[in-house]
Parts: structure tokens; sequence; C-alpha cells
């Protein structure tokens, strides 16, 4: 389906997200949508998939004939589908009711006809998803194949994926990709909205670049990145050199842990971090990562082994004993985990440090609170509520929160959704602690960023843990197959 | 105890039973909705005296038992327009309301103390009460307790079974992925609430106009019904199948408390008459012991043929409230 958006303007109170778009999407295409958060990509894509609308005098037209759209209810009647980047389903729900949730009908859904077309959808585009089964137990790629099939079943001819790479594994995306090009070979009009470079260079017949609001221009292949990046950011902007960490004293010692959980043991292994090393933690989500980076901070028991940090033995010790001793973790959920919504950024500076009296001294709150935003870089006012920041100033939040000295980091995601600039600005801060000799240990699906910044990355496959990878000395195509489960054989144990 | 007298007290099991059950099954469909109802004490008081109240002067059962269900779909109506309008603490109101209520059933209720009024009469279904054993427990009550039979399936068979019910379990869920997929969540939410408040409200005619005619003020022994109702809703996991097991093993335990009492001199009769109310909540804990993390561990231990088993068992079992319970609805 053509799709052709034509001086779409959007304005929340004082704040113009949109300005003037233009932009014609042919049929059988895969556009990309690029900018960095805050661009206003998410707000052209709510306008189209009907969660809000345009001010007036802007226009949509489909297939030439201009069509307004009041809620997503409407979109997907004139076909147009969109994938949330948290995706909008029913966790606790089986497959197929979260399926023929949506689809009008009679009062009894006819349940055989639909697990007929579910299984052939899924057969289509080699989806192995159960329709008995729970969707709390699908990893995200695999509720956003549910969620794409449902929607070619209700009839989507335009489908709009936004940062759909986010929070899935190498293989998965390879499959995502494999299912969006084959759709746009059938007619299908694909937007790909994201703000990471390399998967729009990769997949995109046409890239459209937003910045603050406006679209500032097209691209088509071949791409060149500096350019992207310049209209992305109205400026050039480098990658941080590697610089390994010189070695010295031992950190963290893991001798022969075993850990174990519902789904899965990982059985004897031995590392030794040292300070200001860098440790990256490749391997599908569930794999036995968040279980090994838990267990180094004291959130999950050994059932075997030791752990010793600067040689004194922790095993068995709870967090707290951990975070004096100078470990901190900061966890994959920011708003859930990481920092109290509702609690202002004063607040959390002054909820971080040493308890001293019973009152709070709000004056020292504000003065630390302005320090530290200064120091981070974070745009927010010492007194907005952390939830109203952007996730790339929540993270910065976070860096800020940590105690000073640190031996240890553990680091969850640490720019999982954020744009290149922030993402930059992170390991700039965490490269600072290293130098302080602090070591890090990070998990990441992104396996550029595990190369780019670890000195050594340990690949995790259903329990399984490598042997400590030189960084410098591997490739991003060894770590897809490793953490596919490929070339396991030759690895041999799992020690240090 | 002869057969006979064992199979009367366990109809009357059932009988003495239904007005909870309306009262589970109309909080299962609200906070299935997303919405609390919290005033339920104070809505079946309310309604119980309220609806005596109109037969008795009017001499029309019916239209006492219509006046049961209009105080409670109203009291339900301000619950919701506070929660989902106004966008207030649905527990906070609710629990206003269920005192406000309960005192005012008492002192509208003052001119009704111990008259004696129109009472429900049984109604053997023919054929089907003569049938041995089953006729006697199922087939020779009052109208109210057939309709107690048939709700319970009723609500399961929409929640779980219908296009409605099953968008219903989503609104509750997640309101977000409800909308894209084409529900007026709000609307939903308040008639939802409204039906569900109805049925709260039938549980008050349903004690003050069958299982526990008349009307007796603070003396009527109805008060703390709808605390019960409110845990075996959440025990019940939100299931009316479920929740109608616990309120059935809660008449039981009550029935035989009765009955032990003479049977069982030397333990003192407090303890018989308050053991139904802990032995009710370890039941429902048991059952809900798949969400126990030691559970799952001992699970992961097994062999895997015997873990399949159990752990298909316990997943079915496993319940969890309605994620978005409580919590107002925004686009956007």
């Amino acid at each position: 389906m053509n799709v052709e958006l034509k001086n779409i303007h959007k304005h929340f109170g004082s704040v113009h997200a949109n300005k003037g778009i233009n932009l014609v999407i042919p049929s059988g295409s895969i556009q990309g949508i690029l900018g960095e958060n805050g661009a206003g990509k998410s707000t052209l894509m709510k306008i189209l998939s009907g969660f809000i609308q345009a001010d007036p005098g802007g226009e949509i037209l489909l297939d030439g004939k201009p069509v307004v759209i009041h809620s997503p209810a409407d979109a997907i009647h004139v076909g147009i589908g969109m994938l949330h980047q948290d995706p909008l389903d029913f966790p606790p729900m089986r497959v197929l009711d979260n399926f023929l949730l949506g689809q009008s009908g009679g009062l009894f859904p006819n349940r055989t006809a639909v697990a007929r077309d579910f299984k052939r959808l899924a057969e289509q585009f080699d989806f192995s998803l159960d329709p008995d089964g729970y969707v709390d137990s699908l990893t995200v790629g695999e509720r956003q194949q549910l969620e794409i099939i449902r929607l070619l079943w209700l009839g989507a001819r335009v489908l709009i994926l936004d940062e759909p790479t986010t929070g899935i594994s190498a293989s998965q995306k390879a499959k995502l990709f494999a299912t969006l090009k084959k759709l746009a070979e059938q007619g299908m009009t694909v937007i790909f909205v994201s703000h990471k470079l390399e998967d729009v260079e990769h997949l995109c017949d046409k890239v459209a670049v937003l910045r603050a609001g406006e679209l500032v221009g097209e691209a088509k292949p071949p791409y060149v990145t500096a350019k992207l990046v310049e209209m992305m950011f109205g400026k050039e902007i480098t990658l941080g050199e590697r610089q390994s960490a010189q070695q010295d004293e031992i950190v963290l010692a893991l001798q022969n842990v075993s850990l174990e959980d519902v789904r899965l043991k990982i059985r004897n292994v031995s590392l030794d971090v040292r300070a200001g090393e860098v440790i990256g933690l490749a391997g599908m989500e569930g794999s036995g990562q968040d279980l090994f980076i838990r267990a180094c901070a004291g959130l999950v028991r050994p059932v075997g082994g030791r752990i010793l940090l600067k040689g004194r033995d922790l095993t068995g010790k709870s967090y707290h004993v951990f975070k004096r001793a100078g470990v901190n973790f900061l966890p994959a959920a920011r708003l859930e985990e990481g920092l109290i919504p509702g609690l202002s950024l004063s607040d959390h500076f002054v909820l971080a440090e040493a308890p001293r009296g019973l009152f709070i001294d709000r004056q020292a709150g504000l003065q630390l609170a302005e320090e530290r935003i200064k120091a981070f870089n974070i745009r927010g006012a010492p007194l907005s509520p952390v939830e109203s920041l952007s996730g790339g100033n929540q993270q910065r939040a976070e860096l800020a929160l940590l105690q000073t000295p640190l031996s240890l980091v553990l680091l969850e995601h640490p720019t999982r959704g954020l744009d290149i600039e922030s993402v930059i600005y992170i390991w700039s801060k965490l490269k600072e602690r290293c130098r302080l000799k602090t070591a890090i240990i990070f998990i990441s699906s992104d396996l550029e960023e595990i190369l780019q910044y670890s000195d050594r990355v340990l690949v995790f496959f259903s329990g399984r843990v490598s042997p400590p990878l030189d960084a410098a000395n591997t490739t991003v195509e060894q770590l897809g197959q490793l953490i596919g489960g490929k070339g396991w054989a030759e690895m041999g144990e799992t020690h240090a | 105890m002869t057969q006979e007298t064992i199979l009367i007290g366990l109809a009357g099991v059932l009988a003495s039973a239904s007005p909870l059950i309306f009262a589970v099954i109309g909080e299962t469909l609200s906070e299935r909705a997303g919405v609390i109802n919290l005033s339920m004490n104070g809505t079946i008081l309310l309604a119980a005296m309220g609806s005596f109240a109109v037969a008795y002067n009017t001499n029309n059962i019916l239209l006492g038992f219509l006046t049961g269900m209009l105080i409670g779909a109203v009291v339900a109506l301000i619950v919701a327009f506070a929660g989902i309008t106004l966008k207030q603490s649905q527990v906070a109101v609710g629990f206003v309301l269920a005192l406000t209520c309960r005192d005012l059933s008492y002192f509208l209720g003052n001119p009704y103390m111990g008259v004696s009024g129109p009472r429900l009469q049984a109604v053997p279904i023919p054929v089907l009460s003569d049938l041995p054993v089953v006729g006697r427990l199922f087939f020779q009550h009052d109208v109210i307790t057939y309709i107690s039979f048939a709700a319970i399936f009723l609500a399961w068979a929409w929640i779980f079974r219908t296009r409605p019910g099953l968008m219903l379990q989503g609104i509750g869920e997640k309101p977000a992925a409800a909308y894209i997929r084409g529900a007026n969540v709000n609307l939903m939410r308040y008639i939802y609430t409204v039906i569900g408040g109805a049925l709260i409200g039938l549980a008050g005619p349903a004690f003050s106009l069958a299982t526990r005619a008349g009307w007796m003020g603070t003396i009527s022994g109805l008060d703390g019904f709808g605390w019960i109702a409110l845990s075996i809703t959440i025990f019940g996991g939100w299931n009316p199948l479920r929740g109608a097991f616990g309120t059935y093993l809660f008449a039981l335990l009550q029935w035989l408390g009765l009955v032990l009492q003479p049977v069982l001199t030397q333990v003192p009769s407090q303890v018989l008459q308050v053991a139904p109310f802990p032995l009710m909540i370890l039941t429902l804990l048991f059952v809900n012991i798949g969400n126990a993390e030691w559970v799952e561990r001992a699970l992961a231990a097994m062999p895997d043929s015997a873990r399949r088993v159990f752990a298909k068992l316990l997943r079915a079992m496993r319940t969890s409230p309605p994620a978005a319970l409580g919590v107002p609805f925004e686009r956007d």
C-alpha cells in the first residue's frame, strides 16, 4: 500500500513535536525512519497508527485516497498495523487467545479455525510458536513474531515497527529482517523506526531522518554512515577509541561457582576479574548471564563454589554486604528496579548518600543534585521526577548515583534503547571509572557494543559458559555462532 | 447422624452459600475489568435492608430483589465514577462507601428490626428432585439458589469462552493493548463495574429474603460477609469456578462447626466457630502454591516426565491478579 504523509504537524502544549512532515512511502518498500530520542519519530508513527491525531491541515493518503484515523482500531481497519517497542500483548494469557483477541465476530470465537490460520501464518514465516503456550514464557523476539502474524491476519498492508531490534537476540534479528524483506516482496509497506544506524543501513530501501521534529532529509543506499550521523545530530560524532585497561590486582574471583534457577543450571565457573577490566557477557536473553551477574551482585546465592571480593570471601552474603564492599548493580529495568518513580533527582541523590541524621537536608540535596546534573550532563532539573526523564537521562542519573570509590560495577543492558550520543557518553563515563580501577561486568545483546568496549567476553548458551575470549581477537560472527550454540565442542571447559 | 440429615445439611450448605456466590462473581467481574469495588461489605448490608423493606411494604419479593440489585449498581457507579472518570483511588472510595453503607443500613433499617416479612419458598424441580441423593442436594431449593448455580457457569463461560470475555480479561490486564485491539476501555469498565455491583447487591436480598430472612440490624450477623467474599475473590484467582469452590468450602466449614459442636464437647465452641476462617485461608493458599518459588525449585529437581505433569498442573492452578487492577487507563 502506498503511504503518503502531507504537511503533518503536531503540538503538545508549547512543544512542536512534528513540523510539517511530508513523506511518500511506495508500496513494497522498507522505509527507515531514523532519529535520536525525542526527534519526533514516535509522534509521527503514533499519528499514522491512530494513537493520536495530527493538527488540522495535515493529511494521510493511502493509495492516493485521504483517510481519517481516529484510533488504532481504525488504523488496522484501513490496513495500518503497528508493532510497539514494548509489545502490547497480554503476558498471562495463551498465545492463541492473544492472537484472536481483537478479531471481530460472533460471541464464541471459532478456535479451531483461528488455530488453523495461526498455524498457516506461523509456518509461512518459519516462526515456531506454540498456540497453547503462555505469552509470558516467550522471548521479546517471539512476542514480536506473534504480533506480526496477528497484524497480518487482521489485514495489515502497512506494518510499522518501533525500535524492533531492541532487546532481541542476533539470530532473532536476522529472522526478523528476513521476514520484513519477504513481506516487502509481497507488496507490504514496511516502516522501520530506529536509532540504530547499522540496522537501518542493513535493511532499508530508503531512510528518512528526523531531527527536532523536522524531516531533515532522505537517503538511499549505498549509505554513508558519517552522513547519516550528521543528519541525525546536526554535527559529527566520533566513536571513542578502544583502550585496553592495564591489568593488575584481582577484584573479583569466582572459584568453581555453580548457579541454579528454575530454568537452567550453570556449573563450575571460575573467573578472575582485575581492577579496571571490562568483561562483556553475551548470549541470548535467558541463557544464564542474568543469573551470573546477579550472583556477582549477591542477589543470587550460588549452590556451589566461592565468590571472593578483593580476597574476602563473600559467598552467600547478601546484596547489602556486597554493596558495602564496593559492588554496585544497575539492572535493566531502570524505572522498576533502578530508580524510584515519583521521587525527584534530588531525592535520589539524598537517598544514595550515607545517612546523616534523621532529617533531610534539602539544601544540601539540591546542591548535590545540581553538581551531579552538570557533571553527568543530565537533561533535567533537580526537582524533576525521574520518570519524566528520557531513557538516556535516566541512565545518566543512575550512573551519577553510583558510589565512589567502587571496586565493581555490574550493568544489565546499560545502553538499551538509547541513541548513539547517549551511548558514547555513558561509555565515556564508565571508562573514567575503569581508569579509577573499577572493574565492570556488563550484559548486552548488542554484540558490537560488547566487542567495542570489553577487554574479555564470556558467552552464555543455555547455562554453558565459554572461557573468557579476548575481545580484540574475536569477531561479531564468532560471537554470533557461539550465542546460537555452534562451535562449543572446540571450546573446552569453562575456566579462566 | 443418618444419611438423610447429612444430605439435608449439605443441601443447606449449597443454599446458604448462594449470597456469597453472587458477591464473589460480581467482584470477580469488576476486578477482571480492572476496578476494585471495595464497598462490598456495606453494599450487601444496605441491599439486604433495602430489599427487605421494599418487599415488606409492597409485599412483592421480586421488587425486593430488584431493589437489592439497584442499590448494588448505584454504589458501584459511585466507585466507577470516582475511580475511572475522576481517577481517584478506588480503594479509598470503596472503603469509605463500605463503612457508610453499613451504618446507613443500620440507621434506615431501624423500623424493620425483627419484623416478619415475605420469604422466598423452595421450589422443587419436578422429576429431578425425586432422584436419589442428587435430587435432595441440588433440586429442592428456592429460585435464587438455582440462579446462583447457573451464575457460576455463565460467568465462567463468559470470561473464558466468549470473545467479549476475552476482551474483559485484556482490559484488566493491559488496557493499552485492549485499546489498540478496538476496546472502549473506560466504557467497558463502567459496564462491568455496574453489572458486578448489581450482582454484589443481589447478595443482600439473597440473605434477607431467603437464607436469613428478615432484618435484625446489628445482630443480623451479615457484617463481615463482604470482606470474606473479597478474599475469596482473590484466592479464587478471579475465576468464578474457583471462587465458587472457595465459597462452598467456607459454607461447608461453617456448617461442620455447628454439627461438630455437640460431638467435640471438649473443644471450646468459639474455636469451632472461628475455625472456618483460618482453615479456608490455608486451603486456598495451598491451591495457589504454584506461585511459590520453592515449589518451582522443587519442580526443577524432578525427573523430566514427572516434572512435565506437575508443571502443567501447577501452571493451571497458578493465578495472578489482573495487572492493571485499580489503575486508571489513559490513552497514551
